[in-house]
């Protein structure tokens, strides 16, 4: 049977969603199918757009299918081209720039675009939207705000509906003056009543944003760029940053242009196709049915099955029947659930409500015929879960009102995902159903990961994860597997690290591609690289088989990348104590080289920032100082206080035990990097206890030795290890604690994470008491890898290639005296 | 998408000894007005992008690479060296280049127009 030709106009939500679908029920074998999306990329999830601009997700953490995804399932992507127009008699779509594709089925999936309000001075002269003016609906609009926003102080969100808050978070993270304009009464007046609006307001207000009600922008003011907005009441508001947030319209020209009957929407029947076109369906926000555009995602993944299921062939009766709108949803981080109706209509209705202005909590629900018929939840939605079910199933609630809204005090505690039933939905993100889940285990689904990327429960805002871990628990009991690969060293070799490193050994594996050869059948995996590169100089000390290409930038050219591609360089003071001489010398070399920055770093270090590559041995050589290993997965330094020599509080002497650390310690490769300090009395003004490794006089010559401290992304105060009396032994304990650190961290696993995992009970076991005769060895093995440090800049001296600190090679090649011209020109 | 220009001009540039960049990594050449990243698997094979990364201009032949995947040394974005598209997000994909090794052992890139 020849295959038919599915073109889907638009590539957003709605319209990868379907093919998505469609090809999980075989349609490939029915159709090419064939899409035009207006944005140049491949399909992302919109929702989170706002933690974009709010910084929280990076771009690239919120693509659902890269341009990768569509070759690999076959399907042609007219990335960035947009639709014209659609010959229906013809069964052509015409794309900007000459693309034209026929079709047998068409599918229109254009979403909707911000509205924009007739607004005076909108535009500059030239039509295009004054400089400093957005919507927000795009990931180009998320990075055009963005980037504008850095240079802005004053921001104004016009609308203050969901989006126009999402945008006005974004913006306030971004560290801008925010000012919200509605045009209504009380904030999101969709979703809230006025009490509620007020309670929002409220909070919002305590987190720093300006509320302006009951006001109707006229006028953007400024020539080129905008520098205030205009009130219809004459009053006027200065600012450099407008985002326009009014509300959204459906994209609908191109069908009605096409004579496909358009309303608000386009209009679908229970089919999801244009009653009048035999062969051209529409979805998404840009489709009217019964009388309804939805505007969030979860109608649209129903509609995607229902129409997946007829195209495909699998049931081609199926029947979309519209869609409950309930919604969880986080408004710049203030919880708010909403379902049903959101004011009495009669008598028959009872309405109960709970206010808690003060900690910004508002309930209200609304019951008839001792049914839910609508809800909302501001501030606390930990009834959420029953109250959907309760109204999605129209089952009768508890006589006790107050039991419904806080579920902790009747019997009924909050059901967990468990108690729910199988139709409630818990990835709301998704529309991921307890059942799908369910299903997707007994299919054999069974560690977290795997499940949620079958079910893609999970993969929107992360927050229903823990329900889904517990449904897996409780699903397979104790015949849970656990994820192997989540054990694995690195991801490219199946090997926990354990093994991976008896058969590195067994096998005399001395370099990363040996590795690779030998254990991955010849795979090169690019993320693995790095991490056997660090276990196998741990391993193998001066025999590693070193092959620059596995190393990161910075360990190829021991110095650590900037964003403008030169790179910083920090070189060793020994326990951050220096001289008059080697200060003159750093100011010496820094005047010559004219640094961009100098610094002094958090680790009691001098740096200097801006240093291009080519430049790099010249600079070492003239300092005439080690390095400091400012860019490596190894020690670092060792911070010290200034201790008993000078300190009138002093009980030990910090600085001389800081610089015998780090003469000693320098440079040793580890799992992550390792940061460590000295501290001469519990004043701790050296910050020693949240270091990986730390050590704190207590008097009487004797030192607590702290390890798993942190105090970066996370803040965790370190476990004492022991406690020991002469600077010797902290060498000796801190040197046996890191070296089985380096065996049995994982790549990239800090100390904090490593001693919280193994425990500083069996630490102290293995370490101190030496319950399994490790001591010995490791003391051995971590001298070893002492005496085998060789300064990096020596490099400086002996370039491991010629063109090791080269930027940019000229054409010329003076190795073959063959020149780098043109050999050929052809037509 | 890309799309294959009609009638375009094609010049080989001879880039000198394979050597010059060191086996798996990448070294960045200026090739008339442009610049050019070539890079040198460990089985020989020569490929060769754009020099620049389009999230926020990272010196990409200072990349990882490995199997088919480049990965940008400033914030780790990952591309297909083969095809240039990009893997898992949205900043775009990379020029490629066609590159060859003469039998000399010297780089040859060719360029599409003048
Ligand atoms: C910032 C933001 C936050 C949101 N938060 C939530 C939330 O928390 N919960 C929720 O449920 N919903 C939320 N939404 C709404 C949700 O994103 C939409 O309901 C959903 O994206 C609609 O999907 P769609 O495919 O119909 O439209 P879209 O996702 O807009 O996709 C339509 C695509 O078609 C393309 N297109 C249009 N015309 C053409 C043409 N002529 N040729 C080619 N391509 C074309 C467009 O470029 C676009 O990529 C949010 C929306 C935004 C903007
Ligand atoms: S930690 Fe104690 S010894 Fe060190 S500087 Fe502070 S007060 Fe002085
Ligand atoms: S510049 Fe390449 S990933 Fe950011």
């Amino acid at each position: 049977m020849k295959k038919e030709k599915l073109v889907v106009i638009g590539n957003g939500m709605a319209g990868a969603r379907l093919v998505e679908e469609l090809l999980a029920r075989g349609g490939a074998a029915h159709f090419d199918i064939v899409m035009f999306g207006d944005e140049p990329y491949g399909n992302y999830n919109r929702i989170l757009l706002s933690g974009v601009l709010a910084g929280t997700h990076d771009p690239r953490d919120i693509f659902i299918n890269p341009l990768s995804w569509y070759q690999e399932k076959g399907v042609t992507l007219h990335a960035g081209v947009r639709v014209e127009r659609i010959d229906g008699r013809q069964k052509l779509v015409h794309g900007a720039g000459g693309i034209t594709e026929h079709y047998d089925k068409l599918v229109i999936a254009t979403g909707s675009s911000a509205f924009v309000p007739p607004l005076v001075g909108l535009k500059n002269e030239s039509g295009q939207y004054k400089e400093g003016v957005f919507v927000f609906r795009t990931l180009d609009d998320c990075t055009a705000i963005t980037q504008h926003a850095a240079k802005a102080k004053k921001a104004v969100v016009i609308g203050g509906g969901l989006l126009g808050l999402e945008a006005a978070r974004g913006l306030l993270e971004l560290g801008l003056e925010v000012h919200v304009v509605h045009l209504k009464g009380h904030l999101m007046e969709l979703q809230l009543d006025a009490k509620g609006g007020a309670i929002l307001q409220r909070t919002l207000e305590g987190m720093g944003l300006h509320v302006h009600l009951k006001k109707n922008s006229r006028e953007l003011l400024g020539h080129e760029r905008v520098n205030g907005l205009l009130f219809d009441d004459g009053s006027s508001l200065a600012c450099d940053l407008v985002v326009i947030s009014a509300g959204i319209r459906p994209n609908v020209e191109l069908a009605r242009e096409a004579g496909i009957h358009v309303e608000r929407g386009i209009v679908v029947g229970d089919d999801l196709r244009a009653p009048n076109e035999q062969d051209i369906y529409a979805l998404g926000e840009c489709a009217q049915h019964r009388g309804r555009v939805y505007g969030l995602v979860a109608p649209l993944w129903e509609q995607a099955q229902v129409l997946a299921e007829r195209l495909s062939g699998r049931n081609p009766q199926a029947l979309y029947t519209g869609s409950q709108v309930s919604t969880k949803l986080k408004v710049m981080g203030i919880e708010l659930a909403v379902m049903g109706a959101q004011e009495v209509t009669g008598e028959q209705d009872e309405e109960v409500t709970y206010m808690d202005a003060t900690q910004g909590i508002y309930k209200k629900l609304i019951i008839r015929d001792q049914r839910l018929v609508g809800a909302i939840l501001l501030g606390d939605t930990s009834s959420a879960p029953n109250l959907l079910s309760a109204f999605g199933r129209g089952t009768q609630v508890p006589e006790s009102r107050s039991e419904l809204l806080f579920p902790s005090m009747g019997e009924a505690s909050t059901p967990s995902v468990l108690q729910l039933p199988d139709t409630a939905q818990v990835c709301n993100c998704n529309g991921v159903s307890k059942q799908n889940i369910l299903e997707a285990v007994s299919k054999g689904h069974r560690t977290l990961k795997k499940l949620c990327d079958a079910t893609r429960a999970g993969t929107g805002c992360g927050s229903c994860k823990k329900d889904v871990q517990a449904l897996l628990e409780n699903a397979v009991g104790d015949n849970s597997v656990e994820d192997p690969s989540a054990h694995y060293y690195v991801p490219g070799v199946p090997l926990a690290k354990a093994e991976l490193v008896a058969e590195i050994k067994a096998r005399g594996l001395r370099s990363v591609s040996a590795v690779f050869e030998a254990l991955a059948d010849g795979r090169e995996d690019v993320a693995s690289k790095t991490g056997l590169a660090s276990l196998l100089k741990t391993l193998w000390g001066k025999d590693y088989e070193d092959e620059r290409d596995a190393r990161f930038i910075n360990d190829r050219v021991h110095a650590n990348i900037q964003r403008d591609a030169t790179f910083s360089v920090i070189p060793r003071i020994f326990g951050g104590v220096t001289s008059p001489a080697q200060l003159r010398q750093i100011a010496d070399v820094a005047e010559r080289h004219n640094v961009k920055m100098v610094k002094i770093t958090g680790g009691q270090r001098i740096d200097l920032l801006g240093i291009p590559k080519e430049k790099l041995p010249e600079v070492w050589r003239e300092l005439g100082m080690p390095s400091g290993h400012g860019y490596a997965k190894s020690f670092r330094t060792c911070k010290t206080c200034v201790g008993s020599e000078f300190c009138r509080y002093g009980l030990g002497d910090s600085t001389a035990l800081g610089i015998a650390i780090e003469k000693r310690f320098q440079g040793l490769e580890s799992p992550h990097k390792m940061k460590l300090a000295t501290a001469g009395c519990p004043r701790n003004c050296s910050e020693a206890t949240t270091k990986d490794v730390g050590a704190v006089a207590i008097g009487g010559d004797r030192w607590e030795i702290y390890v798993g401290g942190a105090a970066g992304s996370r803040v965790r105060k370190g476990d004492i290890l022991c406690v020991v009396d002469s600077h010797e032994d902290v060498l000796k304990l801190m040197g046996r604690f890191m070296q089985y650190y380096r065996e049995h961290g994982k790549y990239l696993e800090r100390t904090h994470d490593f001693v919280e995992r193994v425990g500083i009970d069996k630490l102290r076991r293995l370490l101190v008491e030496d319950e399994e005769k490790l001591a010995a060895r490791l003391d051995a093995d971590i001298q070893a890898a002492v005496d085998a440090f060789v300064d990096p800049w020596e490099e400086a001296m002996r370039p491991h290639h010629p063109s090791q600190f080269t930027h940019t090679l000229p054409m010329e090649s003076e190795a073959s005296g063959s020149v780098a011209r043109p050999v050929t020109a052809e037509a | 998408m890309q799309y294959e220009q009609a009638q375009s001009m094609s010049v080989v540039y001879n880039l000198g000894l394979a050597t010059r960049v060191p086996l798996g990594e990448g070294r960045t050449f200026t090739v008339g007005e442009r610049t050019v990243a070539v890079f040198r698997t460990r089985s020989g094979a020569l490929l060769a992008t754009q020099a620049e990364c389009p999230h926020q201009r990272g010196p990409l032949a200072d990349g990882l690479l490995g199997g088919n995947v480049l990965v940008c040394p400033l914030h780790g974005y990952k591309f297909d060296i083969k095809t240039g598209l990009a893997v898992g997000h949205a900043c775009g994909s990379l020029k490629t280049y066609t590159v060859e090794l003469s039998d000399r052992e010297e780089i040859l890139l060719r360029v599409e127009d003048s």
